[in-house]
């Protein structure tokens, strides 16, 4: 599978010494500049400034050329000319490669279509989803509406792009018809250019393409493809993930504000910053061979992806996000959801008021700690909810005949959950804005935890200086470069997260820990129920360790199994979490945030000041402590 | 120089303003080039497909799909009343018969033989646009709309609810720092865009609303009142289009926050003019604000005929005047000093590209440069 259908094409990759890429963001345009330096490609600077797709600019090249000027500012190296990127390098001058990714202006927004929406709804959606688009509506024969309601919800939609399943090939071609029918009749608008032909993918019955292609051929720009369900056991998604990027390049890009002017300074096809991101995460799972789980925490959406025993799965949260979306996860969250990961005492008419002033100003950044801690535990709950989207199409087909064995039985979890096991996931990484470019690497660590909550031994890894969009995109036509840049200075091993599964007693003994450090000492901690500690471990370096739990508490040894293992250290750590899954707060908020403040004191979270002022008039104040403190 | 800012919110007394009028979907220009316009003037209609009903024919005369053509009293494009009989199935010696009955007046729009459904089309509903702001016809898009030009005051908001609308302005306060409370509106009101200074709570909005008043302009609301008085929360700052029985404008944000007094100024120079206000707000890279527009096409300047939008190109400058626009120092008004090229880092610990700003008050402060708006002169 590849992520790309539209060929990038070939380059000489002995002739690349400079590389630019850019990232047009929803918020924020973000330059990246990359050099062959003594024979390996290294990330030299970056540029930020605002996007400019929208009105009073309309021309996305102008953010673009601002935050490659920053570039050109800080390193003295020419980029920019009157027609655009200096193409190619010359001395101080110019770039050998010139690569893009966008999400400007909302991304690719799409609608699909299926028969039976837990069927062939739900593959369509996958199929988008993993073409790195925000679906806006599933419509199926079967979704509880009737059919002038969904007629008046394509009308007022307007998409980018509509998605066609329905049936399985060779079978009953009644309702992928009328599915045709519908959108025929509703006849909905493209979002971008008016009086153009809204792009249609048919990727369903192939009895049925010749009623879809009278139904919907003249008055759509129809593309027909292999169904992405040709059978109930098979999802086949990719001819139509592929029709969608070239769509996406051919019909929406092309009418978006300055793009066709974006598209003239580069021969590489613009990605979906969704898919790009997606490509990198994937890239690492096979390379590693493990389980991971990514996430991309940006200003508009939140995108997840796993690879999780070789399948891959990208979902993008529309209106999860921490600029022009933040308050869609207060509203989708709930304000209490979002306070009980605040250490102060919190005044609930003053949070809501900060989070609405970060909305109408989304590209404004914190200046206070307390503001910076309100932000991060907003993040907490977009992660959360972002993830909870993700396992809900992180499952199994729907309609496969099935035979139970005996094993089923005793599987707990109900055949319609997701297929994935926090315990098997072996690491969890993040990106974006506010988890890259987070004061301390703890913060991150913190929210990757609170948000996925890893079980049993979980490494954590973020990207440095946000650039996997770029790389995933460099990749399609320079992936050795693009691997090096992402090994060297993209990830940042921050740790090892061991978490306990199960819950026993507040207080209670939850696990013992030894660790044989690599300098020959013995490390041991004995953590309760409810608290966190790390230990000092470094980047590079690797620790054996034994874990006890609790007979209740499994660390991925089974209920109260020892686990004996090799942790990998990281900038925070070796990260000890014996608050439990699920995880519950103390209902008492001055409990509440004396163990907040205890978590954020072990893992060095927030200046030593901050978490004093935080604990003032506590019964029981907080110790503050060193990082590492026990080691 | 460094061109990673955020463009103020346009305080200006007199601007040319261009206001584009457009059409969801393509339709009829109702004006010409040069034509004179006032706030209610219908510069373009088109229609906008009507409701659709579906008839299962299958369903109702026990028939299969491809019998369709066989039961069928009408054809593509005829007109059918409510209840009419589009098809009929006989039965033996008149009994057991069924018939299809349409239940609306509209036009039969598709008859399906492979899924035995009739479509039937409500009649189109029609749509209008209006001219918004008194000016003249600068350009017509031929079947999409047109761009009205006037020349006028323009004051932007942070952040509003509900659509376009017009009236006299009216002050309520004395002072950009002082609430507009509930016992300031008065039924005389009526019609009137109401000023206030600080803060609206949820009753001066409600008493607002029931007592006719067409907008109201103030700098700040709580969260929560915003709520209460829409009855819902909003998710993604996309507004306009809310039915609430008044425009509202604020130019600060949100909690108690004075009027800034560029705005509070300019808007009581204008107490009394008929102004255009325009709640809609879209946050996203390029926005939309919500705006004051106060149009006085008598003043036409002979503005260059390729017009434009006004897009800001410079960046930030030394000398030039800022307004902090996150807490602390929310409002607070400066000159820029220096543009440090380098990261710096600020009290979160955050590296940032950051400003230093001479206050007004005298002191020096440095802030993260994606903290602070260029106030246009």
């Amino acid at each position: 599978m590849t992520d790309v259908g539209n060929q990038a094409p070939s380059l000489d990759p002995e002739k690349i010494n400079v590389i630019l890429a850019t990232d047009c963001g929803s918020t924020t345009s973000k330059a990246r500049f990359f050099k062959k330096l003594n024979n390996e490609y290294r990330f030299v600077s970056s540029g930020e400034a605002p996007t400019t797709v929208e009105a009073p600019y309309e021309d996305v090249t102008l953010g673009v050329r601002n935050a490659v000027r920053e570039v050109e500012e800080l390193t003295g190296h020419k980029l920019l000319s009157d027609e655009g990127i200096i193409l190619p390098s010359q001395g101080n001058t110019g770039t050998d490669l010139y690569v893009t990714t966008s999400s400007a202006g909302g991304g690719l927004q799409m609608m699909v279509a299926g028969v039976v929406k837990a069927m062939t709804g739900e593959s369509a959606e996958r199929a988008a989803l993993g073409a790195g688009a925000i679906v806006m509506d599933v419509i199926a024969v079967n979704d509880g509406r009737r059919l002038h309601e969904k007629i008046e919800m394509m009308r007022h939609l307007r998409p980018d792009m509509i998605l066609v399943a329905g049936g399985t090939d060779g079978g009953d071609v009644e309702h992928v018809v009328q599915t045709a029918e519908v959108i025929r009749t509703a006849e909905p608008k493209a979002r971008l250019g008016i009086g153009y032909r809204l792009p249609i993918v048919y990727a369903g019955n192939n009895r049925a393409r010749k009623q879809v292609e009278e139904i919907l051929g003249s008055k759509f720009a129809l593309t027909v493809v292999d169904n992405l369900r040709p059978t109930l056991e098979v999802e086949n998604s990719e001819p139509a993930r592929e029709a969608i990027h070239e769509l996406f390049m051919e019909h929406v890009m092309s009418h978006a504000p300055g793009y066709n002017r974006l598209m003239e300074w580069t021969p590489i096809p613009i990605m979906p910053t969704p898919a790009a991101e997606g490509r990198m995460f994937r890239t690492l799972a096979e390379r590693r061979k493990i389980n991971v789980i990514g996430v991309g925490l940006g200003g508009a959406t939140t995108n997840v992806y796993s690879v999780y025993d070789g399948r891959f799965v990208r979902t993008v949260s529309a209106n999860l996000g921490m600029s022009y979306s933040i308050c869609n996860v207060l509203h989708s969250a709930g304000l209490q959801n979002i306070t009980r990961w605040l250490p102060f005492e919190v005044d609930e008419v003053n949070i809501r008021n900060v989070l609405r002033n970060k909305m109408i100003r989304p590209t404004t950044i914190p200046r206070t700690i307390d503001e910076l801690v309100i932000e991060h535990a907003v993040a907490r709950e977009a992660l959360r909810l972002g993830f909870m989207h993700h396992k809900f199409l992180a499952r199994g087909l729907r309609g496969v005949r099935i035979q139970r064995t005996i094993a089923d039985i005793f599987d707990q979890r109900a055949f319609t959950e997701t297929y994935i096991d926090m315990m098997y996931i072996r690491m969890i990484a993040g990106t974006g804005g506010l988890l890259s470019h987070a004061p301390r690497r703890a913060q991150t660590a913190l929210a990757l935890i609170d948000g996925f909550l890893p079980e049993g031994v979980t490494k954590l890894a973020q990207d440095s200086v946000f650039m996997m969009p770029h790389l995933g995109v460099m990749s399609t036509v320079h992936p050795a470069a693009a691997l090096e840049i992402f090994e060297k200075d993209c990830l940042v091993r921050i740790g090892t997260c061991i978490a306990a599964r199960g819950t026993v007693a507040e207080g209670a003994d939850a696990f013992k820990l030894r660790a044989s450090m690599p300098d020959g000492s013995l490390v041991e901690r004995s953590l309760k129920f409810g608290e966190m500690d790390r230990i000092m471990l470094e980047e590079g370096k690797t620790a054996s360790i034994e874990i006890e739990p609790a007979k209740e508490l499994d660390v991925g040894g089974g209920p109260g199994g020892k686990l004996t293992t090799e942790v990998e250290g990281g900038v925070v750590g070796v990260i000890l979490d014996a608050r439990g899954r699920p995880l519950t707060m103390p209902q008492d908020d001055r409990e509440r945030r004396r163990r907040l403040l205890q978590w954020f004191s072990v893992l060095d979270a927030y200046p030593k000041a901050a978490i004093e002022r935080f604990g003032q008039g506590l019964d029981s104040p907080v110790r503050v402590d060193e990082p590492g403190r026990r080691s | 120089m460094a061109l990673a800012y955020t463009p103020g919110l346009k305080v200006k007394a007199s601007t040319t303003i261009r206001a584009a009028r457009k059409l969801p979907i393509p339709g009829e220009v109702l004006v010409k080039d040069g034509d004179r316009v006032d706030f209610d003037t219908v510069v373009a209609r088109t229609s906008v497909p009507g409701g659709v009903e579906i008839v299962k024919l299958v369903h109702l005369l026990g028939i299969d799909p491809e019998q369709v053509g066989m039961y069928i009293k009408k054809k593509v494009g005829d007109n059918v009343k409510k209840d009419e009989v589009i098809a009929e199935k006989k039965g033996f010696f008149g009994m057991f018969g069924s018939v299809a009955k349409s239940p609306t007046a509209g036009v039969i729009q598709q008859i399906s033989e492979l899924t035995g459904q009739v479509t039937i089309a409500e009649p189109p509903v029609p749509l209008e646009v209006k001219a918004y702001i008194p000016g003249r016809i600068e350009k017509v898009m031929p079947n999409e709309g047109v761009i009205v030009r006037t020349e006028g005051a323009l004051v932007q908001g942070i952040f509003g609810i509900g659509g376009e609308t017009h009236g006299k302005i009216e002050f309520v306060v004395s002072s950009s720092d002082e609430m507009l409370t509930a016992d300031k509106i008065r039924e005389d009101h009526v019609g009137k865009i109401v000023v206030g200074g600080s803060l609206v709570r949820y009753d001066a909005l409600k008493k607002a609303a029931s007592v006719g008043v067409k907008g109201v302009v103030v700098g700040g609301i709580e969260d929560k009142d915003l709520s209460d008085f829409l009855g819902y929360e909003i998710g993604v700052a996309i507004t306009g289009h809310e039915n609430v029985g008044l425009t509202l404008i604020v130019t600060e944000g949100f909690g108690t926050m004075q009027m800034s007094d560029r705005a509070f100024s300019l808007l009581k120079r204008l107490e009394g003019k008929e102004a255009a206000i325009n709640g809609a707000t879209q946050i996203r890279a390029g926005v939309i604000r919500p705006e004051i527009t106060v149009p006085e096409p008598g003043l036409e300047r002979n503005v260059r005929a390729e017009g434009g939008s006004e897009v800001p190109q410079k960046g930030m400058e030394p000398g030039m005047a800022v307004r902090i626009i996150r807490e602390p120092d929310f409002g607070k008004i400066g000159k820029i000093v220096s543009l440090p090229v380098n990261l710096q880092v600020v009290d979160t610990e955050s590296p940032v590209r950051v400003l230093k700003v001479e206050l007004e008050d005298g002191r020096t402060v440095v802030v993260p440069r994606a903290d602070v708006e260029i106030i246009e002169e």
